[in-house]
């Protein structure tokens, strides 16, 4: 009898086999037939261009990765908040500035929040804004050249994460502090926070032509936590919204004790009310520290300047430009769906999503039916400004991104999935999984008025078992879905760099005729610029020498230089002779202690070599730029400090 | 009995066979495969991720408890396993197999059914706290919210949390967050 049940149970074993194997061969043959579908449509050939930019965070990597979509590949990594090595960002001499800050030389950022400019609420392409968290900073990347050409530091802000998203013609970029500090800061007990430490909502106005920022207002709000926000477009432009959390303003252990209400808030606030208010003279202008850096692309160089005084908004002293939308559990996500009327709250605690009304919220004001307030603020009434619940879409909810065509797509971090719903009746449509544990998700122009529904890129933070492993760190993903349809299908599934904290994406046309090709060397005014090889020289100034070198294929001019000394700074001002494109060369010199340089055609860098020892020693071209790449090279002469070399440099012939 | 034991031997192979055989063949039709698709859905995730290196999850304390079948079994039947062992963090009630027994007769025939399955996970849900909450902590809320979105409240008897009128047991560190082991089902209530 046991020997039948054993055989049995092999039986159903084998059966199960037999479906377990058969699935997995369906699936393949899925993958087969049906997958040759999928890869035809992640399938960009050799020499073809993806259809879509997305440009994704690094997060703790404090960098922005340029991908093609669909195809998920990778084009660029893009430095804004960390040294990169590979392009001597932060390390030479003209971008060193860039990472200034009120306190000091700061190499690292957390950066989360990517956002394309945009004009008339649509995606013109020109700049993406993003954010550093830790040390507050907004950076700002031209798309011409896809690097970071200025980075304006936020004063009495920690943690700036409701960041850094654009109005509808990019009049502002937002920053909102995460944490609450005393504004100003000052040593206080930790215990006094409630009532006392305050939330800064920063708005930083866009220069329309070159894109420069300047802080325009401070909102100096009671002190929550700013989560994240998103500014209203079409009708509710003129609107901004942030979610918070903690506010019941714990210090510790937030993990509970910024959960016990049951409902936080969505802040409303009519940014346009607020500048009329300012330009008229409004606000309090106050002592801050904070840096201002602009990278020229003339003059190849950045210059820091510190900011010592910021304008702050009591928004008691604006009536009618702040109000509280009652929003359950904590909510993260703050999104505004494309026509603006419905303002998403994605309570992370919560298993509902909350839709509020544009429209509902202006007549609630209007009849000025408030439930209360919170330090003079007007909350209020969550029933009055509800458009709708989508009931218990999953758990965890976190983001929402819009097609344009009606629908939402929300992710769930708990449950690991993207939720396709629609708005206005909140049905749920349609879900897939996320592997695994899903954070932002996006469609491109996802945060405008004219999305292109016809992907979905979901950002997991754990990939466990998804990849080959490479040690207990492994890699976090992208994941692409296609949306065109009425069920959504994954696509594609690949690694990014650093945390793909979140992304945004446009059609590579608008993008792709503006890119830079090489700089014109007549257009450098860069003040260490050599223009032609004739024009080289090496100046000594006391201890400090002045290398003034040029470089094209194959060769640097001068090649051969005497007369440095020991404990000399000697800088190489490099510039780079080649008028063609994709034609960088590199260089760096043994011992030098940075990174090598790698400069584009036109285009003059610099960097400092401090020589210890005597000697003869080489330099050479970083860049396989050429056939005759492995001749680009060079010898600097190193006598003692007390010496009498005499400063000579050559190209071609003898040091005599 | 070997003669058997081959004979369950052999039906295996041939169901590998068969299986491999598949593999050969491309899909004639749709729509099987899209049922597949769907099953394939259903037991995927991290929740099917071999790990024995690391902290038990709450998941994977429960599997390995002698007196949480009922609750193991229920978490499959509703397919909740994924929502499970997330990074989390997780605070999870688990009713022992006698809390269960102590439903009424039938109850949990009748949820385990398929087409109670929303019921359910809902229950289960009820049993789960975002957060990782210590009998400490536990004792300094007067209430939680679940993740089925409902509240439970928490009374504190002899200076231990008690959850819905469940008391605790014992508290297993997961992975993942925390067990709490009670000797009562929560039930949602059905208004909130």
């Amino acid at each position: 009898m046991k020997h039948i049940i054993k055989s049995v149970a092999a039986f159903i074993t084998g059966l199960v086999v037999l479906t377990g194997c058969n699935n997995s061969n369906q699936s393949n043959s899925k993958s087969g037939a049906l997958a040759s579908n999928v890869a035809e449509k992640v399938y960009v050939a050799p020499g073809e261009h993806d259809e879509f930019y997305a440009f994704i965070s690094g997060g703790f990597s404090g960098q922005l990765s340029v991908y093609g979509l669909p195809s998920g590949r990778l084009f660029k990594v893009i430095p804004v908040f960390s040294q990169d090595a590979e392009k001597a960002w932060g390390y030479n001499e003209e971008t060193k500035p860039m990472l200034e800050t009120s306190h000091g030389f700061v190499p690292w950022d957390d950066a989360h929040h990517p956002d394309i400019s945009q004009t008339a609420g649509e995606i013109d392409g020109r700049w993406v804004f993003i954010n550093g968290n830790n040390t507050p900073r907004i950076a700002k990347v031209d798309l011409s050249t896809f690097e970071t050409t200025e980075i304006i530091e936020i004063p009495n802000s920690a943690g700036n994460h409701s960041s850094s998203f654009v109005t509808e013609n990019t009049e502002y970029v937002v920053a909102g502090t995460r944490f609450s500090v005393p504004i100003p800061q000052r040593d206080m007990p930790i215990k006094d926070y409630k009532g006392n430490f305050k939330g800064s909502l920063t708005f930083i106005s866009v220069e329309p032509e070159h894109g420069h920022m300047d802080i325009k207002f401070q909102l100096i709000m009671p002190g929550f936590d700013y989560d994240l926000s998103h500014p209203g477009r079409g009708k509710s432009h003129g609107w901004f919204f942030f979610t918070t959390y903690n506010t019941e303003e714990a210090s510790t252990l937030l993990e509970v004790n910024a959960s016990q209400n049951d409902k936080d808030f969505i802040a409303a606030v009519n940014w346009k009310k607020i500048e009329e208010y300012v330009n008229n003279g409004g606000g309090t202008m106050m002592p801050a520290n904070y840096a201002h850096n602009v990278y020229d692309e003339s003059t190849h160089m950045a210059t820091s300047t510190l900011k010592k005084e910021v304008l702050t908004v009591n928004p008691l002293e604006v009536p009618g430009a702040v109000f509280l939308l009652p929003t359950p559990k904590s909510p993260h996500g703050c999104d505004v769906d494309p026509t603006g009327e419905y303002i998403v709250g994605n309570g992370k605690l919560s298993a509902n999503l909350t839709v509020h009304s544009f429209t509902k919220m202006l007549d609630a004001i209007e009849k000025e039916k408030f439930a209360g307030d919170a330090y003079g603020i007007p909350i209020l009434n969550f029933e009055d400004v509800l458009a709708g619940s989508v009931e218990q879409p999953g758990l965890g909810p976190l983001h929402t991104e819009f097609d344009g065509k009606g629908n939402a797509y929300t992710t769930f971090f708990i449950s690991s999935e993207v939720v396709k719903w629609k708005l206005g009746t909140w049905e749920v449509l349609d879900r897939q999984p996320c592997y695994y544990s899903v954070g932002h998700l996006m469609i491109p122009g996802g945060n405008s008025q004219k999305p292109w529904g016809k992907y979905v890129v979901a950002m997991n933070k754990i990939t466990k078992d998804r990849y080959l492993p490479t040690g207990p760190e492994v890699t976090q993903s992208a994941q692409l879905y296609d949306i065109s349809g009425e069920k959504m299908e994954l696509l594609l599934d690949f690694p990014t760099i650093g945390e793909p904290h979140y992304a945004a994406g446009c059609p590579a046309d608008l993008i792709k005729p503006r890119s830079k090709k090489l700089f014109p060397l007549e257009e450098n005014n860069h003040p260490y610029a050599t223009k032609s090889e004739a024009d080289t020289k090496v100046v000594r100034d006391g201890n400090i020498v002045h290398v003034y070198m040029t470089m094209i294929r194959s060769h640097f001019s001068p090649d051969n230089i005497e007369g440095v000394k020991v404990g000399d700074k000697v800088y190489f001002h490099v510039t780079n002779l080649e008028q063609d494109y994709d034609v960088p060369h590199g260089v760096s010199m043994i011992g030098a202690n940075t990174s090598e340089l790698l400069i584009m055609p036109g285009q003059t860098e610099t960097f400092l070599w401090e020589p210890k020892q005597e000697g003869v020693w080489p330099f050479y071209c970083t860049d396989f730029c050429s056939a005759l790449h492995q001749e680009m090279q060079g010898y600097v002469r190193v006598s003692a400090a007390n010496a009498n070399t005499p400063l000579k440099w050559s190209l071609g012939e003898d040091i005599e | 009995m070997d003669t058997i034991k081959r004979i369950g031997l052999v039906l295996a192979c041939i169901c590998l066979f068969f299986a491999c055989k598949n593999e050969n063949q491309e899909t004639q039709s749709t729509t099987p495969v899209e049922n597949t698709e769907e099953k394939v859905t259903e037991r995927s995730g991290q929740a099917f991720i071999q790990d024995d290196e690391g902290t038990p999850n709450c998941l994977q304390i429960a599997i390995g408890s002698p007196d949480h079948k009922t609750l193991v079994a229920a978490v499959q039947a509703a397919q909740v396993e994924n929502a499970l062992v997330n990074v989390g963090p997780l605070t999870v009630f688990a009713p022992t197999d006698a809390a269960f027994a102590a439903l009424p007769e039938g109850t949990i025939d009748n949820l385990l059914k398929s087409e109670n399955k929303n019921t359910l996970a809902n229950i289960l849900k009820y049993h789960v706290t975002p957060g990782n909450l210590s009998t400490t902590i536990l004792t300094k809320l007067p209430k939680l919210g679940q993740a089925n979105n409902q509240s439970v409240q928490v009374e504190v008897v002899d200076g231990k949390p008690v959850i819905g009128g469940a008391n605790i047991i014992a508290s297993i560190p997961a992975g993942n967050g925390i067990v709490h082991v009670i000797d009562k089902v929560l039930l949602p209530p059905t208004e909130d």
